[in-house]
């Protein structure tokens, strides 16, 4: 990326569609660097539900080749590439699609360790615009304990197709993060996707997450003590409160993590093992 | 669930359990229910606002008249199968040519030609049997019996998987899986298989119940994997489209193919039908299984990644597996001990059991050359042939690699070797049924941290292969 300076007038111009979906207009911007990782100034995550285009998404933007195929289940570990944007690098995370945070099978736990406790700069949601409600599902929970998140409403070439009309602003003013409609298989929309990525991670746009109702009182009283003894036993814990909820609701999975002490490890790299997935020996 | 089993908790760690289940069990109700409730509620609110669709729904019914038809009780096996022998045939048929252009100009003429060459500048003997007796003549018979099929076969499976009808194949399969007690998901880690098994294996992550999970991973050797399926190809084209009268030759050689991936898929069934009543008891959990909408494939790009990703990648393999192969082939063969060539000396040894195999002692010492890659049994097995049989020169003559006829010099050169169409018919067994590669073994240790089910994972195919392959040889003889 050779460093001109830009006048603050000349970055501020909003791109015309028509610049914005050309591809000179983004190549001179976009550098896909690959699995050169380097220093990266972000980390990016992509999650999402299964067989949304995540990985059709990294490809794009990082260059890369992960197999990408028309069925679920088909990326089932982390998978990391780099590009650069308009001068920042950029570290993105490839996430095993997940229909929820609170489920458990191995390649779901990889997802939801690393949005939990590797604390990614941007959260890039990618969901299916034609099949948005069951999508928004993970998309609230992610909000739960995310401050910064884009969503990502891929497909919209096939909603399109199907006569669905996707209010992405109207999406946007409720949820409060930013929401850009892709069709990442043909490139487009993705040119707006990093400049909603910039956006977030450098601060320009402040996310107000949409946040479900607050518990009733009770279990509010509950939280608050189970959060104080989860951060004595683990300072630095992120998204307390969280793993709060699920001991409330009884979750196998998190107390395991807890007994085994596989938390305190979570908590101590900060970054999720490679190898997240439990050994299958029964 | 195992408080009893785990380590020694720090005193504020067990605090924080205990008061946890204290709360939990004052709380009324199901919390986890009803968090999930309010996520619903509230996607379906933000939805209803955002997404305005058609009237009279404009989704084209096309998605569902086709899942009708192919996943239909009457019709979803026949198409599966119509449909990968279609494959299989386009394949063997198509390659015939570009591997005969190909074998002409690697190996009848360009391998005299670096031999004139080298003898030119002088080499000793030795350097050139090595280099270009060896290690070229290796790489040149990778390329030539391996690239065309795979050019082929590769684009075709991948842009069936972009298409979308792999999670139909998975629904098909998956009440027989249920019969077996094993996972539906399985069929997943089934059809990754066919690509590679480490790959296999690893995909089994998306079952979360490790007795199902480890099912699946011992059984995803019975999927045909992308360094197997020369060896199908030009087995089944060699030896039984021979068999029958030459217009009907690459059906017969298609089927054939079909025939052994179908065995090996009704081996995963019955070797988890049998592993659950015997080591992995237990009740096949339920699950929900998505099928995507039908996507029309992109066919360039398509056909870019598959020859890059696929293709390419499989060579590579090869030709780096095949190049100190060769080498070392050739060295075992031209040092003597005793009077004969080491190569020699281990074929005669290995001949009996191989023989009562219905194999013989090239193909089983080509098997555990092959340990690190499946990719290099066939330039391993000619090469071996060649050399043992003393005939370097065979590539010389006319021919091409994949016509059925009589000149073939590859069929030749078998011939000479002692093969016949049950050796042919014998190694294509024998190929679905034997040890995975070293690299899925190691994913297999990695996946399941067990050296226990590691040996099993590597034990249960080869035993299956040596009964199967036994039993075929008992058959033959006593029809033939």
């Amino acid at each position: 990326m050779n460093s001109t300076p830009q006048s603050p007038s000349a970055a501020a111009l909003p791109a015309s569609e028509a610049c914005a979906s050309c591809a000179v207009f983004r190549a001179a911007r976009l550098r896909k660097l690959g699995v050169r990782i380097g220093h990266a100034d972000f980390v990016v995550a992509l999650a999402g539900n299964p067989n949304t285009g995540k990985s059709t998404v990294f490809n794009a933007l990082t260059g890369l080749r992960q197999h990408t195929g028309n069925w679920p289940g088909k990326t089932v570990t982390r998978a990391e590439g780099a590009f650069e944007y308009n001068g920042h690098r950029y570290k993105l995370v490839d996430l095993p699609g997940t229909y929820s945070l609170l489920s458990t099978s191995p390649d779901e736990q990889v997802a939801r360790d690393f949005l939990l406790f590797a604390q990614p700069d941007v959260t890039v949601i990618v969901a299916d615009a034609t099949r948005l409600e069951r999508n928004l599902n993970l998309v609230l929970q992610v909000l739960e304990i995310t401050d910064r998140a884009v969503l990502c409403v891929n497909l919209m070439d096939e909603a399109e197709r199907h006569g669905l009309q996707i209010d992405t602003r109207q999406l946007a003013r409720d949820l409060g993060v930013p929401v850009v409609g892709t069709a990442a298989r043909r490139g487009q929309g993705l040119a707006e996707l990093l400049q909603a990525i910039e956006d977030v991670a450098t601060g320009r746009v402040r996310c107000r997450p949409h946040r479900l109702p607050e518990p009733p009182p009770a279990l509010r009283e509950a939280i608050r003590v189970l959060v104080e003894k989860l951060e004595r036993a683990y300072p630095g814990l992120p998204n307390a409160r969280w793993v709060a909820m699920r001991l409330l609701a009884g979750d196998e999975s998190i107390l395991n993590a807890i007994r085994t002490g596989e938390l305190a490890e979570l908590v101590r790299s900060r970054t999720v093992r490679e190898t997240a997935a439990q050994p299958a020996t029964p | 669930m195992n408080e009893t089993s785990a380590p020694t908790l720090a005193p504020e760690v067990a605090d924080l359990l205990r008061t946890a289940q204290q709360y939990r069990q004052r709380l009324q109700g199901d919390l986890h229910e009803q968090v999930v409730e309010a996520i619903y509620t509230e996607a379906e609110r933000i939805v209803s606002r955002a997404v305005s669709s058609p009237a009279a729904p404009a989704r084209p019914t096309f998605d569902r008249t086709l899942d009708r038809i192919v996943t239909s009780r009457l019709w979803g096996f026949p198409i599966m199968f119509a449909l990968f022998a279609v494959m299989f045939w386009i394949t063997i048929s198509g390659a015939n040519v570009p591997s005969g252009l190909l074998a002409e100009l690697l190996v009848e003429r360009g391998h005299p030609w670096l031999r004139e060459l080298t003898l030119a500048w002088g080499w000793p003997d030795w350097l050139r049997g090595l280099t270009i007796d060896g290690v070229y003549l290796a790489t040149a018979w990778v390329v030539s019996v391996m690239l065309p099929p795979m050019a082929i076969f590769f684009p075709m499976f991948t842009l069936l998987e972009d298409f979308g009808y792999l999670p139909r194949v998975a629904f098909n399969l998956d009440a027989l899986f249920r019969k077996a007690g094993a996972h539906g998901k399985q069929a997943m880690s089934l059809m990754m298989g066919f690509g590679c098994n480490a790959a296999g294996v690893v995909s089994t992550r998306i079952i979360d119940s490790p007795r199902e999970r480890l099912l699946a991973i011992l059984t995803n050797n019975f999927s045909l994997c992308n360094g197997r399926w020369p060896t199908q190809f030009l087995m089944a084209t060699l030896f039984v489209g021979a068999l029958v009268p030459a217009p009907w030759s690459s059906l017969a050689a298609a089927a054939a193919v079909t025939g052994v991936a179908a065995l090996g898929v009704a081996l995963t069934f019955l070797v988890s039908w049998a592993l659950t009543r015997t080591v992995l008891k237990g009740q096949p959990s339920a699950f929900s299984l998505e099928l995507p909408p039908y996507r029309p494939p992109r066919l360039w790009q398509t056909l870019y990644t598959s020859l890059l990703d696929r293709t390419l990648f499989v060579l590579w393999r090869a030709v780096v597996f095949a190049v100190p192969a060769g080498a070392l082939i050739w060295l075992s063969a031209n040092v003597h001990v005793g009077g004969d060539s080491i190569a020699a000396h281990l074929v005669r040894t290995l001949d009996p059991v191989a023989l009562w195999l219905g194999l013989n002692g090239v193909i089983l010492l080509a098997y555990v050359l092959a340990i690190p890659a499946n990719e290099i049994v066939i330039p391993t097995v000619l090469m071996l042939t060649v050399l043992v049989t003393g005939t370097p020169e065979a590539g010389a003559g006319a021919g091409v690699m994949f016509e059925i006829e009589d000149d073939n010099v590859l069929k030749q050169l078998l011939l000479q070797g002692g093969w016949t169409a049950l050796t042919g018919i014998n190694l294509m067994l024998f190929s679905l049924l034997h040890n995975p590669c070293s690299t899925t073994l190691y994913t297999i240790y990695k996946e399941t941290g067990s050296l226990r089910w590691t040996m099993w994972a590597a034990l249960l195919p080869l035993g299956l292969g040596i009964v199967v392959c036994f039993l075929v040889a008992r058959l033959w003889q006593l029809f033939a």
